[in-house]
């Protein structure tokens, strides 16, 4: 009994984590913009790790095993952020702009078909 | 088919949309964002793999793998930010000199 409930555990933990994946990985090839894409890189993957690892965790138990994968998760947490916000600020201080669909001063952007259709 | 199996064919395919966008990617910091989310991604595999295979010793790896990543992430963002990999972190410290 004790088995099962843990094997059901471990199955939508880790499908969840598997949806998050494929969301982060579909995010990164269909955003139109380099801050949208690092949007979709660097907030899905963190929580996907954790779903993941937790499903293992539940498999492992109360092992060596388990205090590696918090060690994982925790370091994962504090350098996923760190390495997305500096990812971010190197790329706004290169001088690439976000893409704004008529809400900026220059007008609609060429590059977007969704400011034309609102015109 | 377990859910180690399952995971590890998501891990892959969301692998493979990633290395799509750092080949098309226009700029390098679309680059540096998909092989920073590739590397996450392989720590992620390397853990389900060797649960996989009944050797969890692989997690040993994924944690050397997870330092390595953030590392190079920095080291590359600062080579671009200051054509440079001397000096500190900040603006200021590299215009001392």
């Amino acid at each position: 009994m004790m088995e099962l409930l843990l094997d059901i555990s471990t199955w939508i933990l880790m499908m969840t984590g598997c949806a998050f994946l494929l969301i982060t990985g579909v995010g990164l090839l269909r955003f139109p913009d380099i801050y949208t894409r690092i949007h979709a890189g660097g907030m899905a993957d963190t929580l996907a790790t954790f779903l993941i690892f937790g499903g293992l965790a539940l498999q492992s138990g109360f092992t060596l095993v388990t205090v590696k994968l918090v060690f994982i998760v925790a370091f994962i947490f504090i350098t996923s952020p760190t390495a997305t916000y500096a990812l971010a600020q190197a790329t706004f201080i290169a001088g690439l702009k976000p893409v704004v669909d008529g809400f900026g001063d220059d007008g609609p952007d060429e590059n977007s078909n969704t400011a034309k259709v609102k015109d | 088919m377990s859910f180690f199996t399952v995971t590890a064919i998501a891990i892959l395919v969301s692998v493979a949309l990633a290395l799509t966008r750092a080949i098309l990617g226009p700029t390098s910091y679309d680059r540096i964002l998909a092989v920073n989310a590739i590397g996450t991604k392989t720590v992620l595999l390397i853990a389900v793999v060797g649960f996989m295979n009944g050797r969890p010793d692989f997690l040993d790896l994924a944690i050397v793998y997870a330092l390595m990543n953030f590392i190079g992430t920095l080291a590359v963002l600062k080579y671009f930010k200051f054509g440079s990999l001397r000096g500190g972190l900040s603006r200021f410290h590299g215009e001392e000199k």
